[in-house]
């Protein structure tokens, strides 16, 4: 393999990840606030379906994108009155959601399967397209690429560098105390859920507008993004750096399971296809590895030097989710 | 309030979800220019039209009830089983298994039968204690471990079919090559539908209702769902719960899977498990848990399920209709029962 195809196949890795760097980090803001919204894997198959939908109804990608959104917005708006208002459970209404909306997708969506749509270009930035491996890795992207990189740093910025964002923080993780010190909690919660939801809206349409073009109804291979993005969100401990990272290394795995598949024809390809969801497994346990107590007393064995090394190594794997996470806020 | 009146006013509102998710669901149907009224007809006709489609009712019947008994031992444990798909592929894999051991073997095709039932249970049961395990003891919540073993089992699955029990000559997506009569269930008539299943599904719902309403068991299980820390403090070991609930729920499963290859497909397919294991959270959830309702509510999710293989022929509409249905009953009587719980305020 030469080093250009190696350049090419990881600008695809970035332009890969993004939709997932997209679901992601709207999931980390929606459980910054203590919301879990669990209805992602059917919220980007539906908001898939509604953006291409309008993107061929209107030729406009930008409406597509909007409309994909829209969805994003109002499903999980669903998700913050049910639980937020209504006092249900994140998890039951989530979990009904992800299911009521893929089927809703394949239903709405019978009529457009299989037609030709709108396809989204790259746009080479002036200037920056011409560095060298820099240049066609990150440059040459289309729009919602570079749209997807900017907002892991805007999230980082505005999670744990502004006023706002520390009061996110708050009610993440002991909403009766940032309550106390004037913030509305039910409120934040609402909105943080609504604009992630919006986040995780413009995943569907970068798929089928860019990323996988088309509507193919069940066989579009979007089924079961949505669970990858949530365990992501844990494996990155809610730190849009880490969350976009793990989004990335997902994307890169994929596609070295692509090019393994033309060259290891001996393991059968469906293999290759889920190893992921495993490998999904394996990260989760890994990063929960410092909260459980029998790893505490396996260390306790260890000599001291080995011991702090292993215990550092585990500490910066761990991830411990907001305090307050899918728990009601009642008003004393 | 007497307690007969806020029976009335709860099934007002639970009625009241239902007609909701029927509004819901028409409005959709008139947005892809469809009659709805002409759509749920056909449902109608296509579940309880002829003898045939009311015995194909009772075998869908049949897995829903099984996987249903078993959520709702987790549910009361206060856990989600999402693996429970996967619990029903890897006992339908372990009955094949065993069926295709004895194949052209001389051992009474009963007795074969019925240890390819005990292991499909087995299997259930190991890949559910897997979860468990999962979560129990490194904290990989169980949401996301039974779904990636979901992944993994219908993996397995697929890669069986086209590779180690592959058809002779092809293999294809229609599965393994069928077993010989005798050691198919015996069924009903011409009909694809087995008294002994029913049987099976009637002894699994008095099991489990005697299970969580009856035992000293049960109750730990409650307490255990209700608070973790304070059945802790009541000196529940709630690990072993946890673990003991998900093998009961796996053994469900892993007996609706093997119901489907001995009883139903006679052979391994692709989509063994059918999407009845997240039916039967969701009829778990539209139940609220209570193991009285389990029998009439999944029987109705079964005619669905039926009534809705015309809607493509007939009317050009995509199946997945009966799970919008379905899905939107269960979130439209939830959410009527928060709306009921803040209009009476706490109870």
């Amino acid at each position: 393999m030469t080093g250009d195809v190696i350049l090419l196949g990881l600008a695809g890795v970035i332009a890969s990840g993004a939709p997932i760097v997209l679901a992601a980090i709207g999931e980390t803001l929606t459980e910054r606030a203590g919301v879990i919204n669990l209805s992602l894997n059917g919220l980007i198959i539906l908001s898939a379906m509604a953006g291409f939908w309008v993107a061929i109804e209107t030729d406009s990608i930008l409406l597509g994108y909007l409309a994909g959104a829209l969805v994003g917005a109002l499903v999980s708006a669903i998700v913050a009155f049910s639980s937020i208002t209504l006092k249900q459970s994140q998890v039951a209404v989530g979990f009904i959601l992800t299911i009521t909306c893929r089927d809703l997708a394949y239903l709405l969506g019978n009529p457009i399967m299989g037609r030709q749509g709108p396809i989204m270009l790259s746009t080479p930035i002036p200037l920056l397209r011409d560095i060298p491996i820099l240049g066609p890795l990150l440059f040459q992207q289309s729009l919602m690429t570079y749209f997807s990189i900017i907002l892991i740093f805007v999230t980082w910025f505005w999670i744990s560098k502004t006023k706002p964002g520390l009061m996110l923080q708050g009610i993440g993780e002991k909403p009766a105390a940032a309550f106390v010190r004037g913030a509305n909690v039910s409120m934040m919660r609402y909105l943080y859920t609504i604009l992630g939801g919006a986040l995780v809206g413009l995943a569907g349409p970068l798929y089928t507008l860019s990323v996988k073009p088309g509507w193919k109804g069940t066989i579009t291979g979007l089924d079961g993004i949505g669970w990858i993005a949530l365990a992501i969100t844990i494996f990155g401990g809610w730190n849009p750096i880490r969350v976009a990272f793990g989004a990335y290394l997902f994307a890169f795995l994929q596609w070295l399971g692509l090019v393994l598949q033309s060259s290891w024809t001996f393991i059968p390809s469906q293999v290759l296809q889920v190893a992921p969801f495993p490998l999904m497994i394996l990260t989760l346990l890994l990063v929960n590895l410092g909260n459980t107590e029998w790893m505490e007393r396996l260390l306790a064995t260890l000599p001291d030097g080995v011991r702090n090394r292993v215990k550092k190594l585990i500490r910066s794997l761990r991830s411990q989710p907001p305090a307050a996470l899918g728990t009601p806020f009642e008003r004393q | 309030m007497k307690p007969s009146r806020t029976r009335n006013i709860s099934i007002l509102f639970q009625l009241g979800g239902l007609v909701l998710a029927f509004g819901f669901v028409s409005l959709i149907l008139l947005l892809i220019d469809a009659d709805p009224i002409q759509a749920f007809s056909l449902l109608w006709e296509g579940a309880v039209g002829n003898t045939t489609r009311i015995a194909s009712v009772f075998v869908v019947w049949v897995p829903i009830v099984l996987v249903t008994c078993g959520v709702l031992v987790t549910f009361t444990a206060g856990l989600w089983n999402i693996g429970i798909e996967g619990q029903i592929t890897i006992g339908a894999i372990f009955t094949t298994g065993v069926i295709r051991m004895f194949l052209d073997t001389p051992v009474n095709p009963v007795l074969v039968i019925i240890l390819s039932m005990l292991a499909g249970m087995l299997g259930g049961a190991l890949w559910a204690v897997l979860a468990g395990v999962l979560k129990v003891f490194s904290g990989v919540n169980e949401i996301f471990g039974g779904l990636g073993l979901n992944f993994i089992a219908t993996a397995l699955n697929i890669g069986l079919i086209f590779g180690a029990w592959s058809r002779p000559g092809v293999a294809s997506m229609s599965g393994t090559e069928p077993f010989p009569e005798v050691y198919w269930l015996p069924t009903f008539q011409n009909f694809r539908f087995s008294w002994y299943s029913i049987l099976l599904s009637v002894i699994g719902l008095v099991v489990i209702y005697f299970l969580l309403q009856g035992t000293h068991f049960g109750l730990r299980l409650k307490a255990v769902g209700k608070s973790i820390k304070s059945a802790f403090r009541l000196g529940i070991t709630t690990w072993q719960h946890m673990l003991l609930a998900f093998l009961v729920c796996g053994v469900f499963a892993g007996l609706a899977g093997a119901l489907q290859v001995v009883a139903v497909y006679h052979r391994l397919i692709p989509s063994i498990s059918s999407g009845y294991g997240f039916m039967g959270l969701m009829i778990g959830m539209l139940i609220n848990y209570q193991a009285i309702w389990v029998a009439p509510i999944a029987l109705f999710f079964a005619a669905l399920n039926i009534g809705g293989i015309q809607l493509p022929i007939v009317m050009k509409l995509d199946s997945a209709l009966t799970g919008v249905l379905q899905g939107s009953l269960v979130l439209f009587v939830l959410l009527m029962q928060g709306v009921k719980q803040r209009v009476l305020g706490k109870q």
